[in-house]
């Protein structure tokens, strides 16, 4: 893999950019692989990645049906944070946020991860006393999380409106200040250039359509739009077409599909320097570098895999964020569209074993995984490499939904009484 | 304001369809210009001889109109009637002028014309598709600091509106059996036979007059007249007709599932006075029985080198701005070609008296009737010919023409240059719908192939050229759509005769010569985002093979045009350099909106105090009147404290509680959730509903009851009265009722449809005034007839009917205090006659009214939970301490299974207990975390958290609930409350307060 760098781009600036290779190859398919990876989204392409580079796994296939990152990864919002209230979440997206901080290194790939602050803002009383409990138990387990006064949150971000007689008026906020956005593109591109660095076999425009199991009811490879590969160990890691392929191996997930659906604005020049988040009024909204207000809406209200949701459910979101930011009514909305989540009963991924001998399964992020993606990507690696889980996935396994053992954020995160 | 029109270099006497006796004014970048009624920004611009307009994304090319419409790249402006009205990346080809506009180029600085930005341009080498990926690591610390605030300033087009939006926004639902997208020739046909046979027509385009194509294209001629007052003759019949709705300046930006469409209408943007009440846009959410698409085509640009300058634009446009506005886009104009649609407006220029040094094809033979006419017009054509380069920079001056295998280059001197690569069906609607396009090799094009939705493709957005074709095509789908809906109309045929417009020929996709592989030049793909073709192969080579990645590594399609004209030379330039067919690199999705939509007209009436409806108690005016303060709950306004002169929060609560203690209190509990269950079947179904048994509650007794999800934990409580022995009376949180009544409804019609039970929601029905104290009885039974209120006779937890002032009541004795108490529901209409009623006897006893503050200090006193609050979706009946509340002797409820499950009767789970902080003094903070060791490092572990807390003025001292590990089993035991800079030590012990044996609660 050629380096990129500043001086390389000045290289290539020189003569026509005519050494720069191909990012990630075409390679033939092999009949069979140690660990086959089903779904080049994030999750899976730093599954493979970090497969080959912290354990030395490298005869990897990833298998994808369409583009790799094609599916949710190239499709959300991209807010990153951690400031989640249980310890089994604070453990996980916080080992993802600080991979986050070097990525950009680690892959030689600038996923543009910009530490611009999440603002969750709180409208009422129960907001403000769901969010302090965040607070509190985000410093005690070593999270950065910062109650703010509405008048601090209007400094941190001034189009804000807290005047008291909005309909919800701001009550404070919660800020992570390490929070942010990245480049969603560049981290699946980034993570597949890297993987494939490493040996491992990216094959896009191969759907995997049954999972083929041995005598003793153990993987022995997938069926696919391209012929039978033979592998040792699948993961799955399919976002919203989880169930879809793990019913393949008879195996039946506690998950529902919906589609969800983002929106962005035509480029204006930087107006908005953070990002801020509103439950109570549903919506969510930050800046991209290319200008773009970037703003996420909520899901449809039935489940389906169609890509595209109702035009109410953009209203609303918009109605929401005139509602905070009056000034942005005249701006436009230029492109809209969706993905479909997968959610779990308690909204936490499931990145576990499964009762199937060497069938892994990652997934469950609903509406919220990107910001977990490195971190997702290294524990579920390891959790192959050593058919156990490493410390910060242990808790986040298929059984917990028949022993009870929940990790419920949505439920912490409450409804108003 | 009386310019005169001469002052317009650019404007042709004689020639459009504007009016100099309608002159107006408007100005950009802060300097007057004169213009004409009708005009766009851009046509006004150009008749003032200005092509310079604005400054590309990245790299802050110069650049002009490209065309004249909604498909324009380039020409955004940021426009304002006045500092609050500002608005950015306005299309100049779309926006109309109204007196006195202020127009303004965006993305330069210090100016249009000398752009310090520009220094990109020559850099332009270092900026290639995506070099953003491969530098900016080095240092890390940089990027936030130094690097990402240097991109996000360059990038961006205009500036953001920073004051809010005095303009108001409409909406309306409209049905309709025909909906017709587009009003060209294809569109008005098929309005006019689908509305001749009775059908309920709308027709909409997004232009200021209908007509499409029919602006520009001067050779047709429709039942006898030209083909653009043929137009607007067919306009004024629809427009009198009483079954059509004709909507000008309307673009259809959404096609939605089940034929729902999206309509925006531009109402008062183009008038200089606009009446106060008009909203300046209006979006229509159309649902039509059927849906023809009549969205036309749109001409594509060439690919060559420095194809961006100013001055350079579409043929069709440049004879739209000449036909339709009167204005020439130059003196000299060159023309490049690989269409004959170019031929057609260089012959129109030329006989308006322009000079047309020469029309470039490159094309080895073109039509012969064309070269025939142009040579009779003196016009040279070089066939087999390309542009090499467009010279110039803030304006074209030249163009370089070499033969296509190669030759000699000659110089051509021009100021504007019409160019046509041929002509893209607009197939974005269609596609929105879901339907599949197919690929007709012959064109090079994509068409309408499988179809999703009941909707039909007509003209030329379906590949249709011929104009009589056009028209048949257009009649039978509009005649067949009213047959198809309106089975009894009366046939009326529909004729339309119409000569000229004949198909136009020649196509390029892709890069023109000189700007194919290999060749260092910018020839622009995308405009706006700077895409030019050496970028699209770039990502090729970089392995980008998809034309999604190809499109997200090169930003090729994402501007604000969202690709009207880029996507196919995009797609034919990667598939070139993959060696592929066009449709097998397939085309990117086309996603809403058409054209991008206000946040403002999308919202529409819903901001304000409309942005969700306020909910308010039948006696929120009565509460106003004695000083309530007011909480939001939900969408509810509660009554939160009620201070009295001078009184903060803290004493105004104090005083309440300790009121309604000692004296008596009224609290508003009217927006609980109400739920009236009945039927044959409703003890049974509530007994599956809830965790307690309900089988043998007597009539007219209550009991308190806790609902689980299958999960097995508390889902929701309230007090469930049986009024009769087939009739509850449910009640359930505030912010409950709705999701409670789904679950209850969900469960009926799914798991439990054999049981006769009917539920219906009383929320809103029933007024709840609240009575509590040790004076309640003797406040409230002046009052009531028909009930007697001794203990005796209505003990503690029981109900009965009556009246109260004259209105009838379900007046239950029940207490959220711990106090002997009331709960007199009446029918809303009556809620505050009542409240008014009783809190004049409550005052004159020396008691007060209470809001949900001290509601919430009274029930922690005993130590009652708040669902929500002391719960969180993880705590089961056991954990809160109201195991009694699970039928022992009960086989099977909602969650019994789940509260079987290992985890849920494990040891050691988080139990609601009462703390006490043992200083006596340290109210602690809702949310505060709870651990053993207050010394341990971090991540500390931590045991519970405090739920509710409070400071309590009968029991003197601060009172807690919280939910701690092992709970139950820790009374006594000293804990901790790490705070940001103290810590708080605390004793757990039982969360009851205040009357630990509840004598008080029989009075
Ligand atoms: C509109 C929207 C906004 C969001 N906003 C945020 C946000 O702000 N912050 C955040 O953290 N998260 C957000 N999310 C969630 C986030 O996008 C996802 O959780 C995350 O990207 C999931 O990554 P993934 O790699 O698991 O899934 P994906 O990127 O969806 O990858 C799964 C891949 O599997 C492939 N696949 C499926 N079936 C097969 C098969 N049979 N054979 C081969 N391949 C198959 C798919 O094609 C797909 O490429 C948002 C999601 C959406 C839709």
């Amino acid at each position: 893999m050629r380096r990129f760098s500043g001086f390389a781009v000045a290289r290539e600036a020189m003569r026509a950019h005519k050494g720069w290779e191909k990012q990630w190859d075409n390679p033939e398919l092999k009949s069979s692989y140690d660990v086959i990876i089903i779904g080049a989204g994030g999750h899976g392409l730093a599954t493979a990645y970090y497969l080959a580079k912290e354990h030395g796994i490298t005869n990897v296939a990833v298998l994808e049906k369409g583009w790799l990152g094609g599916g949710n990864t190239g499709r959300n919002t991209t807010i990153i944070r951690s400031n989640y209230l249980f310890d089994e979440s604070a453990g996980l997206y916080n080992h993802a946020v600080k991979l986050w901080e070097g990525l950009s290194q680690d892959l030689n790939y600038n996923v543009m991860f910009s530490q611009r602050g999440v603002m969750m803002m709180a409208h009422n009383v129960h907001d403000v006393q769901v969010f302090k409990r965040h607070v509190h138990a985000n410093r005690l387990n070593g999270v950065d999380n910062e109650w703010l006064t509405p008048e601090q949150a209007k400094e941190y971000c001034p189009p804000l409106d807290i005047s008291k007689s909005a309909r919800y008026p701001v009550r404070g906020a919660a800020l992570q200040r390490k929070g942010g956005t990245a480049r969603h593109d560049a981290v699946a591109w980034g993570y597949a250039r890297a993987a494939a660095a490493r040996g491992v076999h990216i094959v896009q425009n191969c759907e995997v359509k049954g999972i083929r199991r041995g005598a003793s009811g153990e993987v022995t490879g997938v069926e696919t739009s391209r012929g039978f590969i033979g592998a040792k160990k699948v993961g799955v890691v399919a976002a919203g077409n989880t169930s879809h392929v793990m019913q393949m191996a008879d195996v039946q997930m506690p998950l529902e599909s919906y589609p969800l659906q983002a929106l962005v604005s035509e480029p204006v020049k930087p107006c908005f320097p953070c990002v801020v988040m509103s439950n109570t009024v549903h919506a969510y909204i930050s800046q991209s570098d290319k200008g773009e207000l970037v703003i996420g809406a909520g899901t449809d209200q039935y489940t389906s895999y169609s890509q595209t949701g109702g035009l109410h459910v953009i209203q609303h979101t918009l109605d929401a964020i005139c509602e905070i930011f009056p000034i942005f009514s005249r701006m436009k909305m230029l492109r809209s569209w969706g993905g479909i989540v997968d959610v779990t009963p308690d909204r936490s991924p499931i990145i576990a074993q499964t009762p199937v001998e060497g069938l892994y399964v990652n997934c469950g992020w609903g509406t919220g995984g990107f910001k977990a993606t490195p971190g997702s990507g290294h524990v579920f690696a390891h959790t192959i490499a050593n058919a156990a889980p490493h410390k910060f996935n242990e808790g986040y396994t298929m059984e917990r939904f028949t022993s009870g053992r929940l990790i419920d954020e949505a439920a912490a995160a409450a409804v108003s009484h | 304001m009386n310019a005169p029109v001469s002052i317009q270099p650019n404007r042709i006497p004689g020639k459009g369809r504007l009016s100099a006796a309608d002159p107006l004014r408007f100005t950009f970048d802060g300097k007057t210009l004169p213009a004409l009624k009708g005009d766009t920004v851009a046509s006004a611009l150009i008749a003032n001889d200005i092509h310079l307009v604005g400054r590309s994304f990245k790299y802050h090319r110069p650049r002009g109109i490209v065309s004249a419409g909604s498909e324009e790249p380039n020409a955004l402006l940021g426009i304002q009637r006045d500092v609050a009205r500002h608005t950015p990346n306005i299309r100049a080809t779309v926006q109309e002028v109204y007196d006195g506009l202020e127009a303004t180029s965006q993305n330069r600085w210090p100016s249009l014309k000398y752009d310090i930005g520009e220094i990109n341009d020559i850099a332009s080498p270092l900026l290639s598709a995506g070099f953003y990926y491969k530098t900016f690591m080095w240092p890390r610390k940089a990027w936030d600091k130094v690097y990402e605030p240097f991109i996000r300033k360059a990038a961006g087009l205009g500036k953001a509106p920073v004051h809010k939006d005095p303009d108001h926004y409409s909406s309306q639902h409209e049905h309709c059996d025909v909906l017709i997208l587009g009003g060209g020739i294809a569109g008005l046909s098929a309005a006019l036979a689908a509305a001749k046979n009775g059908a309920r027509v709308i027709i909409c385009d997004e232009q200021a007059t209908f007509g499409g194509a029919l602006h520009f294209d001067s050779d047709v001629t429709v039942d006898g007249m030209d083909g653009f007052s043929w137009a607007q003759k067919v306009t004024a019949e629809l427009a009198a007709m009483d079954n059509a709705r004709v909507l000008l300046r309307t673009t259809a930006f959404g096609y939605y599932a089940q034929n729902y469409v999206a309509l925006i209408e531009r109402v008062t943007e183009h008038l200089s006075a606009p009446r106060a009440d008009l909203p300046r846009e209006r979006l229509w959410e159309v649902r039509a029985k059927k849906v023809i698409i009549a969205t036309g085509s749109i001409e594509r640009h060439m690919v060559f080198a420095n194809n961006d300058r100013p001055g350079i634009l579409l043929a069709s446009a440049a004879r739209t701005y000449l036909n339709h506005y009167g204005v020439g886009v130059g003196k000299n104009v060159g023309v490049y070609t690989a269409n004959d649609s170019a031929y057609a407006a260089a012959f129109d220029l030329k006989e308006a008296g322009i000079n047309i040094p020469a029309i470039v094809d490159v094309r080895d033979n073109p039509n012969e009737e064309l070269l025939a006419k142009a040579s009779a017009l003196g016009i040279r054509v070089l066939t087999g010919h390309g542009v090499m380069a467009a010279g110039g920079k803030l304006r074209v001056s030249s163009m370089s023409v070499a033969p296509v295998n190669g030759g000699a280059n000659e110089v051509i001197a021009v100021d504007s240059i019409i160019m046509s690569g041929g002509w893209t069906p607009s197939v974005h609607m269609f596609s929105q719908s879901r339907g599949k396009v197919t690929y007709d090799a012959d064109k090079s094009r994509f068409v309408p192939g499988v179809y999703a939705q009941d909707c039909v493709s007509i003209g030329a957005c379906n590949g249709t050229d011929n104009l009589s074709a056009t028209i048949d095509e257009a009649i039978a789908a509009g005649e067949d759509a009213a047959r198809a809906v309106r089975h009894n109309a009366k046939q009326s045929a529909t004729a339309i005769n119409a000569t000229g417009g004949e198909a136009w020929e020649g196509t390029l996709i892709g890069a023109a010569p000189g700007a194919e592989a290999g060749k260092v030049v910018k020839a622009f793909v995308d405009f706006q985002n700077d895409v030019t073709a050496k970028d699209i192969r770039l990502a090729v080579q970089e392995g980008f093979h998809s034309i999604e990645h190809v499109k997200r590594f090169t930003t090729n399609g994402m501007a604000t045009d969202q690709g009207k004209l880029s996507n196919m030379h995009g797609l034919a330039i990667a598939a070139e350099a993959l060696g592929k067919d066009l449709p097998e690199v397939g085309l990117t999705t086309f996603r809403a909106p058409y054209t991008p939509v206000t946040f403002g007209a999308l919202v529409s009436h819903s901001k304000g105090t409309l942005f969700e409806p306020t909910r308010k108690t039948p006696m929120h005016d009565s509460e106003v009147a004695i000083g309530a303060v007011f909480e939001d709950v939900g969408s509810w306004k509660r009554a939160w404290y009620y201070p009295k002169t001078g009184e903060d929060m803290h004493a105004a609560v104090n005083r309440e509680c300790k009121t309604a203690r000692t004296n008596v209190g009224m609290f508003d509990a009217s927006t609980l959730g109400k739920i009236e269950v009945v039927g044959p079947d409703a003890a049974e179904f509530l007994n599956l509903i809830y965790t307690n048994p309900f089988l043998k509650l007597g009539v007219g007794k209550l009991r308190y009851g806790i609902m689980c999800r299958e999960d097995g934990f508390i889902y929701d409580d309230g007090v469930v009265a049986r009024i009769a022995e087939d009739r509850f009376h449910v009640t359930t949180t505030t912010g409950g009722a709705p999701r409670v009544l789904n679950m209850m409804e969900d469960y009926l019609q799914t798991e439990f449809p054999h049981m006769k039970v009917w539920l219906t929601s009383t929320s809103e029905q029933w007024a709840v005034i609240a009575v509590q104290g040790p004076k309640s009885r003797d406040i409230v039974s002046p009052f009531v007839e028909g009930i007697d209120l001794s203990t005796e006779a209505l003990p503690h937890m029981s109900m009965a009917e009556g009246t109260i002032c004259g209105v009838p009541t379900r007046l239950m004795r029940m207490s959220f205090t711990g106090e002997m108490g009331f709960e007199i529901n009446v029918p809303a209409d009556y809620g505050r006659a009542v409240w008014d009623t009783l809190y004049q006897a409550v005052e004159e006893a020396g008691g007060c009214a209470y809001g949900t503050e001290a509601m919430h200090v009274l029930r922690a006193e005993k130590g009652y939970i708040i669902v929500g609050q002391d719960t969180d979706g993880t705590v089961t009946p056991y954990d809160a301490g109201l195991g009694w509340a699970v039928g022992k002797k009960k086989t099977d409820f909602v969650g019994i299974r789940g509260l079987k499950r290992p985890d849920l009767v494990a040891e050691g789970r988080r139990q609601l207990v009462g703390l006490k902080s043992v200083d006596g003094r340290s109210v602690l903070e809702e949310g505060a975390q709870i651990v053993d060791d207050p010394n341990q490092p971090m991540p500390m572990k931590m045991i519970g958290w405090v739920s509710s807390s409070y400071w309590s003025g009968n029991a003197q001292k601060p009172i807690a609930m919280a939910l701690i590990e092992d709970g139950f089993n820790l009374m006594g035991k000293k804990l901790y409350v790490p705070m940001a800079n103290e810590v708080i030590e605390v004793e757990v012990c039982k969360a009851v307060f205040v009357d630990e044996e509840g004598g008080r609660l029989h009075g």
